[in-house]
Order: structure tokens, then sequence, then C-alpha cells
């Protein structure tokens, strides 16, 4: 008999070799177009678990989040404008100027909760939404194409097959790294805050200090995301930040199972490959998606992973 | 004789023409429960409020270890030692019993700004966290979310989380508030055993209980203390008598 913590453990392993297997599994079934599909999953999912630190962990719902993937994917491409191309330069700026902006964001905006703070991260999101269209040096409104791939040395990431495996490196090292995170003593004095923020001040605890250093390594995240984006697409435009983008990581996060880690990764392979193939079938695929959302949440409160693995995984509850 | 852990000196507070606490003067010894009883409206809460430091006096002097903690916030008040339980239960129910207990251990035990260890497998929290939990008489519901406790219980690990911060003189406000009689029954058994091992200031309305447990008790009365003294002198005083007790007699 498993507990339901092992039993989520379980699951997400299998989850991430299904996802280690898709390369070779579509290259034999003659469909290696999809990859790119599967690498745009792992993006997200990336993005999605970034967030997923913050709202599921310390309940802020952040609906700026797209930011971080722009200023990720801005940065490689304005590297590369400049003729930049080692992929370390652009990887290491992504983060570092991700970690800086939502420094500056998280400073104003982590000491208010509830809907304050979603207005606040929103109205964020969207000035650098405005930014990115105002500055036309880097092609304003139309978007700004990238000439080439990151350069690692001997790693092509032009490749779909190497792109796909880079992102899903980086996604199991996020995981893992997150999953250390929210279980440490950082990570306990954070799901406090979640729960009962009143109460942390008075066993002597700071929450603002706690936040705010949680709100930077989710948007570093995310701003690595964005330089995947950018490698992928070899594109970048205003409108991968634009705060439609930010409530679909919003939307995998709750409908994987906010406080799973997991969750977010589930949220983004069904969220994207729903978009994918329903987009296909009809272009109001949006009336599709709309109800099948509510669904989730009305019927499985914890998520798609709440449904999968049992019910008592989700929130920041068992250690 | 030791010093006192609490000395109060000439505490005044006033609300507009009310005066809420009145010259109000008196100590704790270090192993001493002293109880705080008196009608409602007489100032009890409004005098935990100036000791826990949520409210400032007009004037008057409070000494914590026989340093002047008078005009300090609570926080600072809580790392000299001062513990605190609330009269509303506040606990982390998505926690466990012992994450609750754990997380307060955390508090004291140096930086939080750790990252990758698990908190759960730090003996240096888990293990102080334990013998709470036994202290407090909630070993058996240890793994147990805390928002499925019963009421008493929870009362008890809020007991539990305030003495996880080792405080030397520890607050409590009401902490039979809102149980039945077996509940009560047994968190009086709690502070009994309790007693002796720090300073405690009772603030409750259940007589048996203070009657029971209290070395001393101060009788307050219109934000004045008109008498402290033992249960006995407390209960043969004519002047609590009469503005006090004597409603039940």
């Amino acid at each position: 008999m498993l507990t339901s913590a092992s039993r989520h453990g379980l699951a997400t392993l299998l989850l991430l070799v299904a996802l280690a297997l898709l390369p070779p599994a579509l290259n034999a079934l003659g469909e290696p177009f999809y990859i790119g599909l599967g690498t745009r999953v792992l993006i997200f999912a990336i993005a999605a678990v970034s967030l997923d630190l913050i709202l599921g962990y310390g309940g802020m719902v952040s609906l700026g989040h797209a930011a971080y993937l722009g200023v990720g994917a801005y940065t490689v491409g304005i590297l590369s404008f400049y003729g930049v191309q080692n992929g370390f330069v652009h990887f290491l700026s992504a983060a570092a100027i991700s970690a800086l902006v939502a420094l500056a964001i998280g400073a104003n905006s982590v000491r208010t909760t509830g809907i304050h703070f979603i207005m606040i991260s929103l109205a964020f999101g969207q000035m650098l939404y405005y930014l990115a269209v105002s500055v036309s040096q880097f092609g304003g409104d139309d978007g700004l194409n990238i000439d080439a791939q990151s350069a690692f040395g001997g790693l092509d990431l032009g490749d779909p097959t190497s792109l796909y495996y880079v992102s899903f490196c980086i996604l199991v090292v996020v995981l893992f790294g997150l999953d250390r995170l929210v279980n440490s003593r950082f990570g306990m004095v954070l799901r406090a805050v979640k729960s009962n923020e009143p109460r942390v001040r008075t066993i002597g605890f700071s929450p603002y200090r706690y936040k705010l250093t949680a709100f930077v390594i989710s948007g570093t995240i995310c701003g690595i995301a964005g330089a995947l984006l950018a490698n992928q697409n070899l594109f970048i435009s205003p409108a991968s930040m634009h705060w439609g983008r930010s409530g679909e990581i919003l939307i995998m996060t709750i409908l994987g199972g906010m406080g799973t880690l997991s969750g977010a990764v589930v949220g983004s392979v069904v969220y994207i490959s729903l978009e994918y193939f329903l987009s296909r079938l009809t272009e109001h695929w949006q009336a599709v998606m709309g109800p099948l959302i509510v669904l989730v949440v009305l019927f499985a409160g914890g998520g798609l992973v709440a449904l999968l693995a049992g019910r008592r995984v989700a929130g920041a509850g068992s250690r | 004789m030791s010093a006192p852990i609490l000395a109060v000196q000439d505490l005044c507070l006033r609300f507009g023409g009310l005066i809420a606490t009145n010259n109000v003067s008196f100590s704790v010894k270090p192993d001493e429960l002293h109880a705080i009883i008196g009608p409602n409206g007489a100032g009890k809460s409004t005098l935990i409020a100036q000791l826990a430091g949520d409210r400032l006096p007009d004037s008057g002097q409070i000494l914590l270890g026989g340093a002047d903690v008078t005009g300090l916030p609570s926080h600072a008040r809580a790392q000299r030692g001062l513990g605190r339980s609330f009269q509303i239960t506040s606990v982390f129910s998505e926690f466990t019993t012992l994450a609750n207990v754990a997380l307060a251990v955390q508090a004291g035990a140096g930086s939080s700004f750790r990252f990758w260890k698990r908190a759960a497998r730090e003996h240096a929290l888990v293990e102080p966290a334990r013998a709470i939990l036994d202290r407090v008489g909630l070993s058996h519901r240890a793994d147990v979310p805390a928002g499925a406790l019963a009421h008493g219980e929870k009362r008890a690990l809020e007991l539990g989380i305030a003495l996880a911060r080792r405080p030397r003189l520890l607050l409590l406000d009401e902490p039979m508030a809102g149980m039945g009689p077996e509940e009560a029954a047994r968190m009086v058994e709690l502070l009994a055993a309790l007693k002796g091992s720090l300073a405690m200031v009772l603030v409750e309305h259940d007589m048996d209980a203070v009657f029971r447990l209290a070395d001393r008790i101060s009788v307050l009365v219109y934000g004045r203390l008109i008498a402290t003294g033992s249960p006995e002198e407390t209960r043969s005083n004519p002047e609590v008598r009469q503005a006090y007790l004597g409603e039940d007699e």
C-alpha cells in the first residue's frame, strides 16, 4: 500500500519517463513534427512550475508571469541582435535580468495580498508589454527575428530533438530543486505564510523577505523558460508577454493542481495538447477548452493531479 | 528570593475619558503562575495587550527579566522570552500538528534561509517539537493536519506553539475559552504540569481553574488592581468579595 505522497512521487516519475521517451516514440511513429510541440509543452511546464512556487506554496496569484517569459526571450533576442551568440551568455543573462526584474516588481508587490497583488502583478506585466511594443529598434509590435539559436559549442539547439532534451533536463532540474526547496526550512516558512500570515509574524518571522525571495526565484526560472522559447521560435514579440499569456500559465497551474509542482507539468501537457488539437478541429476551440477547465475546477478541487493520484496530495499539506 | 521575571510599575492607559489601566503595579516570580481576574470590562485584555506589546501604555514601566521592554514591539519581546497564547485559536491548518510546532522551533533555531535540506528530517527541529507535543499531550496526533484537530486539541497546540519558542514568561489569554468541561479539565491538568518550569500570567473566566492553578491572584476592577494575594487571601478578601466574587453568593 502506497502513501499518497509516494504515489504522487511515482506518478511524477512515470510522467517524466514518458516525456523522456517521447522523441524516440514519435520518430518510430514517423511523426517527428510533434517533437516541437513537445518542446513547447516542456517550456510552458517550466513556466507553470515556476508560477506554482509562488501560487501554490506562497499564495501569490500572479497575473503577470508571462512578463518573465518575455524578459528571458527578449534577452536572447537582443543579445543576438548585437551579435552575441554564446549560449552560456544568453541563458545566464536571461536568468540574471529576469531575477532583477522580479526583484524590482516583487519589492513593490509582495507586501500586498489577494486582489491587490493580482492587480499589481497585472499592471507590472502590462507595463513591460507596452515597453516591448514601444521599442521600435527591436521590432516593436512586429516582434524581433532571431538569426540563430544560442550557440553551445557542439550542441545544436536548432535540432528539435536536442532542444527538446535540453528543455527536458532543465525541467527535471527545476522540479527536483523546487521539491527540495518547498520542503526545506525556507519552504516551510513560505507555506506557513500562505496558511496564516499573522501567526507567522507572532512566532517571529518577517514574511516579506521570504515572499520576495520566492518571487525572485520564480521569476528567474520563468526567464530561463523564456530563453528556451526564443530558441524554439527564433522570434520574439510583445504578444508573448501579454497578460492573456499570463492567464494561460495560471490556468495550466490550476488545471494540473496548485501546490504539487508536477501538477503544473500535467497542466501544461493537457493545455497545450488540447489547444493544438482542438484548434485544428475548429477555430472556436476556446469554446471547448473553457467548459473543460470549468469542469476540472468544479469537480477536481486539487486539479488533475488530485484526480490521478488521490486527493490528499494537493496543497501545502503533509510533510 | 529570586528577582521577578516580570515587573509592572504604575502602568496607565486612557481611552479618552476612560481609564482602562489605572496605576497598575504587580510582579511575577520566575516559577509563578499569576492569575488576573476581574469582571467583564475590567481591562484585563487591555492589560495583556500592553504586556505583549500590542499596545503602548501612556505611562509606567514594564520590566522583563530586569530589562525595560516598555517601548518594544511584540516580536522583540518574543525574542526576549515572552510567549503568548491567543484568545482566538490561530494555527497552520494545512500543516500537521508536528509541523506546526517544528515551525515555531525553527523560528528560534538559526536562519530559515536554508533551501535544500528537508525540514521534516532535521532532528534539531523535529526532536524538540516531539518533546513539546508530549508535554501538551498531542503526541498521538503528531501526523494529523492541525485543521482536523478538535477545539480543545487546537488550544493545546496553540500552547505548544508558544512553548516551542522556549519562553521564560507565558501570557495565557483565556486558554479555556469555548471549551467543554472535559476539555477544560484537560487544559487545567496541562497547565498544572507546566507550573514551575516557567512563569505564567493567566487571564481566565473559569474561577475553578484559576483557584486550582494560581499561586497568586490579582483582582482588576475598573482598570485598578484592588488586591493581590494567594487564592485563600483572595477568597476571603471582603473588598474582592464585594466587587466581584460576591456576585455568585
